[in-house]
């Protein structure tokens, strides 16, 4: 047993119990003569994935106010990458959003290509492609697992890790980390795709939709499902749309809005995928729309295995993207070239670019301000995480404590894509 | 388990109080359901089916500290979540441990910037630390491993401490 006596002291943990006069304003004028109960829930909460604090004031079981406090995981990385040079703050932006990090290497690296104007050669957009969808399948599961785990249904956690495990080793084939590959890079892609990477998701993709159905048997028509999501957490689309959310739980309410389809990258607008839409903005419509866009994603996947075409993982462009090893032996070009790259790096112009890209939880956008030397002046990500936990106050009310959990895990949230 | 059978064949098994509890203490040990990061991501999958952490005495996290053992720190520790954590384990009865899983807890791992505890241990004691930047299950359930080993090393003359 541990006996070393911590080295630093920390204070009292801050409460708002016995302060609620400095709430004023923020819950209804009830709390204030204690007519109302105010509860604190996180940020050690097993349902608020991640170190989520919400303030709930409560008239019996419902909820009259749900404040949100975020924080609890700012890391600073949008200040860090400002001391690193653009290859190197890549590895970065993947711990943002662990759930997806191809999806917030993706954002990145386009910034950085419009920047610098950074060909991407049609292999390497095809490859980004399939990850993006990959990375969706596996974010999706882990929404999927924890979703229905908050609602008392332990046994969907077991199978939808167990596939996401598929994905996860498929990623680290080809990168060589399961979960953080910084496998997109600018200019392209790390390395080529490694030979049993096709085949694991070929595989993948003759398995997984008979899996889908497995989950749905589970839960789609589970008549405790139905009574604990149908109807709840109902959200309008201009109050959507109003709240800045995005992604499913946007598509939930039925607006047709997927960045995939509005503002095509990566070659988006030569597949074929259709973009599910809810009726009612519940969290039944939401569960519904996920589950439709891990199909969705494997038809994309498997249009990208067909057009998977030969030639260059990679921009052939030496002054920002590095030789490949076998040039090192013999060329003084490909050493410089290299040494420049791994210390320096390259210089981006003066200028400022934004760009957005749809990631499993909604829109991603990077903006991305360049001095031109090898370090970015300002680089701040618009996440879909503080959009949802921005909107949870307006979708929480009026319903019952037990919902919360239910509509946070509806929206989708990741802590780290929020606080950053 | 290190329990000498002297009297095996007449169905009695001796051992010491000091073994014997060790060994109950490695054989049920329940962890906090708590996660900070993205090592939250691979805890969760160490506790899934491919892993499945189970085998050995984990079945069930708790999510109240009152009823846990040992605190698996997964993830960055921010400035404003470092209160919390010690107020979790601090409300954690003994005996507890603590794993440190990742970088980031166990040194602050890249961010070395304004917002992040450069360590748990600047905090709370650590027992084991796992290195990787998220660790892979494997590693996980190897500090864990290690970690029983530390229990079952364990002298009766410290539990008074």
């Amino acid at each position: 047993m541990a006996t070393a006596e911590p080295k630093t002291q920390t204070g009292q943990l801050e409460t708002w119990q016995g302060d609620v006069e400095a709430l004023r304003g923020l819950v209804s004028e009830r709390a204030m003569t204690g007519e109302t109960m105010l509860l604190n829930m996180g940020p050690h909460h097993p349902s608020t994935h991640g170190v989520l604090r919400l303030l709930l004031e409560l008239d019996g079981e419902e909820i009259v106010t749900c404040l949100p406090d975020v924080g609890f995981l700012h890391t600073g990385i949008e200040k860090n990458i400002e001391a690193k040079t653009y290859e190197k703050a890549v590895t970065l932006t993947d711990r943002m959003d662990y759930l997806s990090p191809m999806s917030n290497n993706m954002a990145f690296c386009l910034a950085v290509e419009k920047l610098v104007d950074l060909d991407v050669p049609e292999r390497a957009q095809v490859i980004r492609v399939m990850c993006l969808e990959l990375a969706r399948v596996a974010s999706h599961l882990v929404w999927l697992g924890t979703h229905a785990l908050d609602m008392g249904a332990m046994s969907v956690f077991l199978y939808a890790f167990r596939e996401r495990e598929k994905i996860l080793e498929m990623f680290e084939s080809i990168s060589g980390q399961r979960m953080m590959g910084s496998y997109i890079r600018p200019g392209g892609v790390w390395r080529d795709l490694t030979p049993d990477f096709l085949p694991s998701v070929e595989r993948f993709l003759s398995e997984f939709p008979a899996i889908i159905g497995d989950y749905e048997a589970l839960l789609t028509k589970n008549p405790i499902w139905l009574d604990r999501t149908q109807g709840i957490g109902v959200i309008e689309p201009e109050e959507a749309l109003d709240l800045g959310m995005s992604g499913p739980s946007l598509r939930g309410s039925g607006v047709n809005w997927d960045i995939r389809k509005a503002m095509p990258y990566s070659g988006y607008e030569q597949y074929e995928f259709t973009v599910p839409l809810g009726e009612h903005g519940d969290v039944y419509d939401r569960f519904l729309i996920r589950i439709q866009e891990m199909r969705e994603s494997l038809k994309i996947i498997r249009q990208a295995i067909d057009r998977l075409p030969d030639g260059p993982f990679r921009s052939n462009n030496r002054k920002f993207v590095p030789p490949p090893r076998s040039e090192l032996g013999q060329s003084m070009e490909a050493v410089i070239h290299h040494f420049k790259l791994w210390t320096e790096g390259f210089s981006a112009p003066d200028e400022e670019v934004y760009v957005s890209i749809e990631s499993p939880r909604g829109e991603i956008g990077c903006y991305l301000h360049g001095t031109g030397g090898n370090k970015p002046r300002r680089v701040h990500f618009k996440t879909p995480s503080f959009m949802h936990i921005s909107a949870l106050g307006k979708i929480c009310q009026q319903y019952l404590i037990a919902d919360v959990v239910a509509i946070i895990g509806s929206v989708d949230i990741v802590l780290g894509d929020c606080d950053r | 388990m290190g329990v000498s059978s002297k009297l095996g064949n007449l169905g009695v098994v001796t051992t010491t109080l000091e073994e014997a509890v060790n060994w109950g203490r490695t054989g049920a040990m329940w962890p906090l359901l708590f996660g900070l990061a993205c090592c939250a991501i691979e805890m969760m999958s160490t506790q899934a089916s491919h892993y499945d952490m189970s085998r050995f005495g984990m079945e069930l996290n708790r999510a109240s500290p009152r009823q846990a053992d040992l605190i698996i720190v997964a993830g960055r520790v921010t400035r404003k979540m470092a209160p919390v954590i010690r107020q979790l384990y601090d409300q954690m009865p003994h005996p507890k441990w603590v794993v440190s899983m990742g970088d980031c807890a166990s040194c602050g791992g890249v961010y070395n910037n304004y917002a992040i505890v450069q360590g748990v241990d600047e905090i709370i004691p650590v027992d084991v630390y796992v290195a990787g930047c998220p660790p892979r299950p494997e590693q996980l359930i190897h500090g864990i491993m290690t970690l029983h080993e530390k229990v079952r090393g364990e002298r009766i003359t410290d539990w008074a401490n």
